[in-house]
Order: structure tokens, then sequence, then C-alpha cells
């Protein structure tokens, strides 16, 4: 800001006179660039995020859009315009189809186990426990472990023969899986590698939600006579509403990009012989970078956005519905 | 504090019975010591959370430490001798040093390019006047919903026109402030960060930047510590984008970690200690700041 007191100084008149226009000058300099600091900086400040949002997020989005419409090759770049050409290609393939029954098996699968539990470890770490820290860490452990090392670790537990898992289930007088080409039991699989890594890290969410909730409720509740599992249900599910829409759709958005595990699931990574567990976006990955097409890839990507976006918005009704009815009861 | 013997006189004996029962199992906040703990069923559970969590990590060290030998008759229960010679394994299958380098330098870049992006933005929106602020704010909030992986085909390709393709700066750049982090930070500075504070430095002549620097930066420090966090973690984990676009000879460690199951004889003794070699740098992260990531998860859970 700009010096706004200065003393009359003794100096001679016509001098003085000089000195203070000046001063008023360099006054009214300063204050004019201290407005437009004021009034630019904010827009300075928040523009880094803007232009890298116009630049990497809504530009591909939009120009994925551009380029479905065209033949466009990896390599020989945009081709001539074909309208929806891309569309009705992808649209009959059956391993579209195929990726589509995969994404939402798998998604399904790890989403719904995954919430479940997460709100039952949180109401356990709501109890008074000794060494509370110690406990909210260990759930917290599988976050730090990368997805890829994840799958590289559970595609051994899960190996056809002599893996883990087939190991226990034989030596409990049950019959192996095979979990690299039955398509539900490779959906099991991945979806249990997510659930790994997710489940810790939600629960600490919940649990936050559930210590939000005010305790003079659960007062209330107990002098109606409310034992503690018809608390649970009746107090602390429905308090839980928003939480569990946001991890809801948290987990849609990227349940339904999942990539990750399942390209490490066996060496080629395309989603096994019959693309039993290939998923969108590694249908998106096998049209644009394997068959170089990356016309037929941006319609995918456009498709699996649209499901996206549905889907996102479905939930959010439907988990609205049924914490609202759960509140009523 | 609800007291029993009122419980029973206004509510009658079975309340009161189970208001007793209700106050074992409710924590009472920093007042509660009277309550009682819970009981070896919780810790039953827990515990069993709890080695579910660590087991795959422990079994990739088992695999990781034995000969290849040893692991097809079956896994012993006890690591092995074998976990330095399969990590040399690792070293001459894929470049580990410099995928290692590479992750460090993108994870590193990025965190602090994140924080600091962040939370000039959120200075901005939580602590600033502006025209429009509050539809920016909300437009900035909705696109966290917007699936962006999905716009990898023309990413790609601006990349390669950009010539960036194989090099870290395709990572980098993608992820230099995202919109979780401003929404982070504003939400932290609107309540950490008086406003009177900033009027005050205003007064004393400093300029707008300076106001951040001094001010706003130092005030937001618990919050951008875990935002950095978290964006380290975040950025150590991602595959896609970095598999799409980097080379097999410069990869970051994710994208080499997968070339040692692509190789065409795959010895799991050798990847599975890969995976654990990869792994080893965020458990140390994690030990060191776990409690931090902890409280974090908790802290967004609430505000957001």
């Amino acid at each position: 800001m700009a010096v706004t007191d200065r003393v009359q100084s003794p100096l001679p008149d016509t001098k003085q006179r000089a000195f203070r226009d000046k001063s008023v000058k360099r006054l009214a300099f300063s204050q004019k660039v201290s407005k437009w600091d004021v009034k630019l900086s904010p827009y300075l400040y928040i523009s880094p995020f803007f232009l890298l949002f116009a630049v990497t997020g809504l530009f591909p989005l939009l120009y994925t859009a551009w380029v479905s419409l065209h033949s466009w090759n990896l390599i020989g770049g945009q081709g001539e315009f074909t309208a929806l050409e891309n569309y009705e290609f992808v649209l009959a393939q059956p391993f579209f189809w195929n990726a589509v029954g995969n994404t939402f098996s798998i998604f399904l699968l790890s989403s719904i186990p995954q919430v479940v539990l997460a709100i039952a470890i949180a109401a356990v770490l709501d109890a008074n426990l000794r060494a509370r820290t110690f406990w909210r860490m260990g759930v917290l452990v599988p976050f730090v472990v990368a997805p890829v090392a994840v799958g590289l670790i559970f595609n051994n537990l899960f190996a056809d023969q002599a893996g883990l898992f087939n190991e226990l289930l034989t030596g409990l007088g049950l019959d192996p899986v095979r979990w690299h080409s039955d398509p539900l039991a490779s959906h099991t699989a991945i979806a249990t590698m997510v659930n790994f890594r997710w489940t810790g890290y939600n629960a600490l969410i919940f649990l936050a939600a559930m210590q939000a909730v005010p305790r003079d409720v659960y007062e209330a509740a107990t002098i109606d006579g409310a034992g503690r599992l018809r608390q649970f249900f009746s107090v602390t599910v429905p308090m839980l509403r928003p939480t569990i829409i946001f991890v809801v759709i948290t987990a849609t958005i990227g349940g339904l990009q999942i990539f990750d595990e399942a390209r490490v699931f066996d060496q080629a990574g395309l989603g096994g012989a019959d693309r039993q567990w290939q998923t969108l976006t590694m249908y998106i990955w096998e049209l644009g970078w394997g068959q170089r097409n990356f016309g037929r890839a941006s319609a995918v990507a456009w498709l699996l956005f649209l499901i996206i976006v549905i889907i996102a918005l479905a939930n959010f009704l439907i988990t609205r519905r049924i914490a609202t009815q759960g509140g009523r009861r | 504090m609800s007291s029993i013997p009122m419980i029973e006189q206004t509510a009658g004996r079975g309340a009161a019975r189970a208001a007793q029962r209700g106050l074992g199992s409710r924590r009472r906040g920093a007042a509660g010591g009277t309550m009682r703990r819970p009981g070896f069923l919780t810790y039953g559970f827990l515990t069993a959370v709890l080695l579910g969590s660590v087991f795959p990590l422990w079994w990739s060290f088992l695999v990781g430490s034995h000969d290849s030998s040893v692991i097809s008759k079956g896994v012993p229960l006890v690591p092995g001798g074998n976990f330095l010679a399969n990590a040399a394994g690792v070293l001459d299958t894929i470049p580990f040093w410099k995928a290692l380098g590479n992750s460090l330098i993108v994870s590193t870049v990025t965190a602090l390019s994140v924080v600091l992006f962040s939370t000039l933005a959120g200075f901005a929106f939580a602590k600033l006047r502006f025209r429009g602020s509050k539809g920016l704010l909300v437009f900035v909030i909705a696109t966290m919903a917007v699936p962006t992986q999905l716009g990898v085909v023309p990413l790609f390709i601006v990349m390669s026109k950009l010539g960036w393709t194989g090099s870290l700066w395709a990572v980098i750049v993608p992820g230099v402030v995202t919109a979780f982090g401003v929404f982070w930070m504003t939400q932290y500075l609107r309540d950490a960060l008086p406003d009177e504070l900033i009027e005050a430095v205003r007064i004393d002549g400093a300029s707008m930047i300076q106001a951040f620097w001094h001010v706003g930066l130092p005030a937001a420090r618990p919050a951008a510590a875990m935002l950095a966090l978290f964006t380290f973690v975040a950025t150590w984990t991602n595959f896609f984008w970095p598999f799409i676009v980097l080379d097999p000879s410069n990869p970051t460690l994710p994208v080499a970690l997968q070339l040692l199951q692509a190789a065409h004889f795959v010895d799991y003794s050798i990847v599975l200690a890969g995976a654990v070699l990869s792994t080893i740098p965020l458990l140390l992260l994690f030990a060191v700041a776990g409690r931090q990531l902890v409280s974090g998860i908790m802290q967004g859970a609430v505000k957001g």
C-alpha cells in the first residue's frame, strides 16, 4: 500500500510545494498499481489450474470426440472424416460388449463388498480401542502398495496351479478354481485386488464421518431403548448418508476405469485368451496402442465417459433414496 | 452426559440398563475415562483385518526370498536367504535404478508443484474477493468428477506433437495442479487464516504476492504437507498414463515392474522380489508419515 501519512517537512515554501507535487504523483501511481494488484492477483493465482485443466482435461475430452469421428492412425495421424463409422464398428464388436460386461462385473464385485466391509471396519475402529493409531495405520498399509505390485502379488496368490488360494481350497477338500480362465472367477480375483487396496482407506473416511455424528443422538436412541445393532442401522448408517454417496461415486468413477490390476493379471495383458477379464480401459488401450486405431479407441473412450456419467448420476439418486428411507424408518 | 439414575427415573429400568450397556460401547470424547474397553471379539476382528492387509506383502517377501526351485514345491512359511540374489535378478531384467530415480523425480516435482499452485489458488478462493469466485470454485469441484483419464488419446497426440513422448515431462506436466488440491487448500485456508492477518500485512505495505508468501503459505503448512504426501503417493503408484507415454527404457517404477512379468520366462521369485523392492520406498514413507496419512484421510472426509 502507498505511504499515506507524510508529515510536513520543514522546507522552504516553494521547495516544499514541488516536493509535495512529486509525492502526490508517486502516491497516485502506487495506488494504481495496488488497485490492479488487488483486482488481478486472484485471477492470476487461480489461472494455473484453469489453464492446465483446459489443456490436459477439457481439451482432450472434447478432442476425443473429434478424433472419434475420423479414421485416425497412431502413426499416420488424422485421416478422413468418417462420421459415426467408428461408433458403428465398435458397437458391433463382441469384444466391446464383452468389455462392458467385464467392467460392470468387476465393478460390482469390488464396490459393494468394499463399502459394506469398510463400514464394518469403521464401526469397529470407532470403539474405544487401545493403541488406536496403530490399528488405523494398520488398515491403511495396502494404500501405499502400487496397484501394479498388488496385481503381481495377487496374480501369484491366485495362480491356477499351486497358487495359495487353490492350495487352501484343495486342502479343504474342494475343487481348485480356474482363476485365469473362468470369467467370473477372474473378476472375483481382480475385484479382490481392488478391495485389498481401498477398503482400509474408505474405512477411515467412514470412521471420520461416524465420529462427526453428535453423541447425544446415540444417547437419545439409548434412552429410547435401542440396542447396539439397532442403533447402528437406525442412527449410524443414515447419518453416514453423504459419506456413503461420496464413497460410492468415487468408487464408480475409479472402478469403471479399472486397468492396472487387470493388465498384470497375466503375461500378455490383454485380458486373457478369450478376453475374460478385459475391461473397457484395456479395450481402449488395445484399440489405440495395440491396433493403432485412435479413431476407434476414442469412440470407446467417449462411450465409457457417457456410461460413467450416467452410472454416477444413477448412483447418486439411488444412494440418496436408500439412505433417506433408512432415516425415515 | 446423561446419568444412569436419571434415566432410570424418567424412562424406566430397562432403558437404564440399556444406557449402561450403551455407555460402554461409545467413546465419550476427551472426558471419557470411565467407559468400558471393547472385548476380545473386537480385537480379534481387527487383528484379522490387519493380517489381511499385511499378508500379501509378507507373502511377496516369502516368495521373493526363496529360489524358484524351492517355490515350485510349495512356499515355506519362513523367509529364505535368496532375496539378494533375486533382487540382483530384478536389476538384470529391468532398469530398476533408473525407474526409481524417475519415480522420485516425478513424484517430488509433482507434489511440490501441486502444493504451490493449489495453495495459491486456495488462497485466492478462500481469502480474496473477486468477481465470479463462487462460480469458478464450483467449476473446480465439478471437474473432480470428470474422468480425465479418458482423454488419453488426444493427450498422447498432444504429447507427440510436442515431442514429449518418452520423456518425464509428459508425466509431470498434466499433474502439476489438481482440482482436489485446490479444493482442499481452499477449505483449509478459509478457517486457518484470519482475514485480519492479511489486512494487517497489506496495510503495512505488502503486495498481494508478499501477503501470500509471508502469511498465506505459512498458515497453509499443515494442510500443504498432507497434500504433498497424498500427491506423492498417488503419483508414485500411478500406472496407466506413464505406461502409455513412457518407453520401457525410461520408465517409472510401476511401468518397470510390469515389465518383469512381461518377460518371456516368468520367474515369480524375481517378480515378487521386484514387487517388494518397489514398495520399500513407500513403506518407509508410511513408517514416517503414516499418521499424517490417516489424519489427512479423516480430515478430508469431514470437510469433503
